[in-house]
């Protein structure tokens, strides 16, 4: 047990990441296997990892030393889904950027959650279409330039973890690529946990958002990552217009509820009984 | 139909018929979402699937649907989806993203009227080509196309078998009307009937795709750290997307599995071929009208052959060929203005003529058949 960690032992042989000089996928994806060691996997034997198409899902496809199927653009939730309920002895780990899971995706993330599917979501929320070159996402602040929003975006972000709570969720948390101490702890206590599990990074894209929106270095990013946290228990008193320029921390739900593998199961067993 | 082993006569809807095949041929997962008229298909695969153990989703959307049955795929089980033309139009995305994993599954398009909504309660055959092109890019599909509830019993079988073989999605084209057909079907016993299940890989093995031969499919969670993607990527599943060599290499290998086994996948039935006047292409429930069509024709003097096709896609071109080497014209009723008399059109140089009815679900009569063989226009 005394083997150190290196990230070298869960990634194949030979492949480099595409991401960008200073991508904050590099660390999300640090932080993720540090969790798995932690948790005493010492290879992804017990894991199967799903994503769909953006820089996000990238993240394990081909990438990771383990069964990984990237699928298409929004669709890595049903097929998490069939994979969990034929495996349910293994980890379904899906990653996936912000326009995958909550754009194109995001009626599977909400039926997901609402089935209660016992997977864990890990959603890179880089707030841009960062693949495509830097388009206005769902999840892009308030006025905020991009290619396709040149004079501000005129649209409100969604609040994915928001949603994952109340559509029903086991476990619902947002953190930051400046809070990578806390995700590590996070993704621990969600791989631990049965149902449909969701965690938000808030991810620095230098190269397709931050270079537009204004930002001069990743520095200055994280800055605006540390200095706009509010953990989610302060923001009961803070009103809509306070909370606009914040990025909202910390974990919205953790609870038990019946899970999708355990009320399939349940029916099919007693299905045979009385056949 | 485990439990019915033993006898042999049902009297069962197209639309069962399907899913008791299904469950033969191994099928344990199931994924859809509701649409006239290929529902009962999903409602009697939610009562029969978790009776053989299976597992029956019903998913938010038919995207949802389809992506399921991937995962199902790709977890070791035969999987099916069941839809209409909408549904089907829906779904293509994803059959492209399995003839480029080469991940084998069913879908069912039980044909409706459109485009559009059109008439969803109504018959055609307008998803033809949807079936053959409907996803982008270079592929080689496969579609079978029953003409009555035996046939669908039967075909449903070899759908999957084409499947596992194949290791690529195969469409099952019915239509409204054989789908909501009853009729008596014989099914012979489970020991007699042909089941193929795809190739495993041995321990150790990593090329798992693009092999013209088939590639051995490996389930996750069996040790082989097996990397799936629909971008470009070589026989261990890496991706190299901008590299044109690895693109032709397993693209073509993806469609040369199917090319080059076009005489074992196509079926016909074929009557008369050697020694007719007229001959006639028909496929799915308009084929029903022909038998009628010929006798009567026959009892008139005019020798008519025919050529009907169980498989669509790959187009069976060698049978029609040999009916265009005696009959001097041939006739291609169809519900729809026009799809497979194209390829009848370009496999022979005979006079082809069309027979087209749409809209209503009104068929196709063996008098209007008849007409056409007389030479009407």
């Amino acid at each position: 047990m005394a083997e150190a960690f290196s990230a070298r032992k869960y990634m194949r042989e030979n492949l480099k990441y595409p991401f960008c000089p200073g991508c904050g996928l590099f660390s999300l994806s640090d932080t993720f296997l540090r969790a798995v060691y932690e948790l005493g996997h010492r290879d992804f034997s017990k894991f199967c990892f799903i994503s769909g198409i953006g820089c996000s899902s990238w993240i394990p496809s081909p990438y990771y030393l383990a069964d990984s199927i990237h699928t298409l653009h929004g669709r890595s939730i049903p097929v998490a889904t069939s994979i969990k309920l034929l495996h349910p002895s293994l980890n379904v780990v899906v990653f996936g950027g912000d326009g995958d899971i909550v754009g194109i995706g995001l009626s599977h993330f909400i039926h997901a959650a609402r089935r209660n599917t016992d997977i864990l979501v890990i959603m890179g929320n880089n707030m841009i279409y960062g693949m495509t070159g830097g388009q206005v996402a769902p999840t892009t602040p308030f006025q905020t330039k991009t290619t396709t929003s040149p004079y501000g975006s005129f649209e409100h972000p969604l609040d994915a973890t928001k949603l994952a709570a109340s559509a029903g969720a086991a476990y619902s948390a947002r953190w930051t690529t400046a809070h990578l101490g806390e995700l590590k702890e996070s993704i621990k206590e969600a791989l631990q946990m049965e149902g449909f599990r969701f965690i938000e990074v808030v991810t620095h894209c230098p190269t397709a958002y931050g270079r537009r929106a204004g930002f001069k270095d990743i520095g200055e990013m994280l800055k605006w990552f540390r200095e706009s946290a509010v953990p989610v228990e302060q923001t009961e008193k803070m009103s809509e217009a306070e909370l606009e320029k914040k990025i909202v921390i910390g974990e919205y739900v953790q609870r038990k509820r019946p899970t999708l593998v355990e009320t399939v199961y349940a029916i099919l067993k007693e299905v045979r009984k009385n056949a | 139909m485990e439990n019915k082993a033993n006898t042999k006569a049902y009297f069962l809807q197209g639309n069962e018929a399907c899913v008791e095949a299904a469950i033969v041929a191994g099928c344990r997962f199931f994924a859809g979402y509701p649409i006239t008229p290929a529902t009962e298909i999903a409602e009697h695969m939610s009562v029969r699937l978790p009776l053989v153990g299976g597992i029956f989703l019903q998913m938010e959307d038919e995207l949802a649907a389809i992506g399921a049955v991937m995962g199902a795929s790709w977890s070791g089980k035969k999987a099916m989806t069941a839809t209409s033309g909408p549904g089907f139009s829906l779904m293509q995305e994803t059959i492209g993203w399995a003839f480029m994993t080469e991940t084998p599954c069913v879908v069912v398009d039980v044909q409706r009227v459109g485009p559009g909504t059109g008439q969803a309660t109504k018959c055609a055959q307008g998803d033809v080509m949807q079936a053959r092109w409907g996803t982008h890019g270079d592929y080689a599909a496969i579609s079978l196309c029953p003409n009555s509830v035996q046939e669908i019993f039967e075909l449903t079988i070899r759908a999957f078998n084409l499947a596992e073989k194949y290791r690529t999605p195969v469409t099952l084209l019915t239509d409204e009307t054989i789908a909501h057909l009853r009729e008596q079907i014989v099914i012979p016993s489970l020991e007699s009937i042909e089941i193929i299940n795809r190739k495993k890989p041995k321990a150790g093995e990593q090329a798992f795709f693009g092999l013209e031969n088939v590639a051995p499919m490996p389930s996750v969670g069996e040790g082989f750290n097996v990397a799936v993607t629909a971008s470009t990527h070589d026989e261990y599943g890496v991706r190299f997307t901008a590299d044109p060599l690895v693109h032709r290499r397993m693209v073509e290998a993806i469609n040369n599995k199917i090319r080059k086994n076009i005489d074992a996948i196509v079926e016909v039935e074929s009557y008369n071929v050697d020694d007719c006047k007229v001959g006639i292409v028909a496929y799915g429930v308009t084929s029903r009208a022909i038998y009628e069509a010929v006798e009567e024709a026959e009892n008139r003097g005019v020798k008519v052959g025919y050529v009907r096709l169980k498989t669509l896609w790959p187009f069976p071109e060698k049978p029609v060929q040999k009916l265009a080497e005696t009959a001097e014209k041939i006739i291609v009723p169809e519900m729809n203005l026009g799809q497979i008399v194209n390829e009848v059109k370009r496999a022979c140089s005979t006079e082809v003529v069309s027979l087209n009815k749409i809209g209503g679900g009104e068929l196709i009569t063996p008098e209007e058949i008849l007409a056409k063989i007389l030479g009407g226009k």
